[in-house]
């Protein structure tokens, strides 16, 4: 009975563990350097509709055509009108887009040429 | 000289029907024929491609050759493509020639400066094979002189180091093959090289089909590098191409790319051409 009970805490502490990780855990891993990097398309008069143009074509399949998120199924794919959206720096969103946060299923985007993956920042942090 | 004609019947089935078949179609990732860079596959999902070559070999008949390949995108560090190859001969027949099932992974999960992604293929095709999908050992554009025959099977295991850079839009791609048949033939080995980048690296602001960002041009570069007993470029053959893609938004990817031979070992042209649609999330849309 006591294993029984280590084995579920144990199972516990994983699940909670996973959760951590899916829960913003690439927040820590930007160097500092990046976390400042400025967007150049953050005053640019187009690029929201730009981006908007690129979710489109590359997130909306994921996040939903809302940025909504999916919490059906298997894989639940984040809100990005989240607050923690909303405070991440747009180097910081730059470096996710770039290296993706592959262990949750989040591809790295650096095939976007860095216009529209910066033009795709813009288009998020106009989210409401 | 036999013309062109039967291979230009055989079109609809080898190219044009796959087209017909499928739903929804959305925009594939690739810019090259020959050579990989370091994107894979969005994880769930699925790539239709129909990749075709047409040449006329000094002394052989004008062929067409396709690969249809299914590209599956099981997590975002592992892509499963199955291959099914098909040619059509003037003069002779049209023939399926076998299937290649081919992973890649990707060790690192960052992105790096270069990013290496790890290639293993194992394939099951005969001599008639024509897709040339790479050329490794002592290939050469006698292999395409033979009539259809069947008889002779290639199984073969067939590794690659891929290593791949994007930056300021362009990607740079190489290519390390290794073959080995499974009859007992020596290792084989080759290369590929591959440079691309899109006419633009902004999205315009308001959609468009005819827009720059929708182009990408570059060129590859592929050959072979001999065996394990006669390594090097002695009697082997290289080929040279352009290479231009097409994503239409929200629709299929067109790409083109006429390759020209570099050595008398090599055909003096080959036109390489290619359809691909993307469906998003394909395992989901099926449960719906």
């Amino acid at each position: 009975m006591r294993r029984l009970a280590h084995i579920l805490l144990m199972l516990g502490l994983a699940v909670t563990l996973c959760a951590a990780a899916g829960d913003g855990e690439w927040l820590r891993k930007v160097p500092a350097k990046d976390r400042t990097r400025p967007n150049p398309y953050a005053t640019d008069p187009d690029a929201p509709a730009a981006g908007a143009k690129i979710f489109a074509e590359h997130c909306a399949a994921c996040h939903g055509g809302e940025a909504e998120g999916k919490t059906e199924g298997k894989h639940i794919r984040p809100n990005l009108h989240s607050d923690r959206l909303k405070q991440a720096t747009p180097g910081e969103l730059f470096w996710l887009l770039t290296n993706g946060s592959q262990k949750n299923g989040m591809p790295s985007w650096s095939r976007l040429p860095d216009p529209q993956r910066w033009q795709l920042i813009t288009f998020l942090k106009s989210l409401p | 000289m036999p013309s062109f004609l039967p291979i230009a019947r055989s079109l609809p089935l080898l190219v044009v029907v796959p087209i017909f078949l499928l739903p929804a179609p959305l925009r594939a990732q690739e810019n090259y024929f020959v050579t990989y860079s370091h994107e894979l596959e969005e994880p769930g999902n699925l790539e239709i491609e129909a990749k075709s070559i047409t040449g006329a070999p000094k002394g052989g008949n004008p062929f067409l050759a396709t690969a249809l390949e299914f590209e599956y995108g099981v997590k975002t560090w592992w892509t499963t493509e199955l291959y099914l190859d098909a040619q059509t001969t003037a003069a002779e027949s049209t023939v399926f020639t076998g299937f290649r099932w081919e992973n890649r992974v990707r060790p690192l999960l960052r992105e790096h400066w270069i990013n290496p992604i790890l290639y293993f293929e194992f394939e099951d095709i005969n001599a008639a094979d024509k897709a040339l999908l790479e050329v490794v050992g002592h290939d050469t554009r006698s292999d395409f002189l033979g009539r259809n025959d069947r008889s002779e099977k290639e199984r073969e295991l067939e590794f690659k180091l891929i290593l791949s850079s994007n930056f300021q839009g362009w990607n740079v791609s190489e290519n390390i093959v290794a073959e080995k048949n499974l009859a007992g033939d020596p290792w084989e080995f080759g290369y590929a090289l591959g440079a691309s980048r899109a006419l633009a690296l902004a999205a315009s602001a308001t959609p468009c089909t005819f827009c720059r960002e929708n182009f990408a041009l570059g060129a590859e570069m592929y050959g072979g590098l001999g065996d394990r007993h006669s390594f090097g470029l002695h009697d082997t053959s290289h080929y040279l191409g352009p290479v231009v893609t097409w994503n239409l938004p929200r629709g299929p990817s067109v790409r083109l790319s006429p390759n020209f031979g570099l050595n008398d070992n090599s055909h003096g042209f080959l036109f390489r051409f290619m359809i691909s649609y993307e469906i998003d999330q394909f395992v989901s849309k099926l449960k719906k």
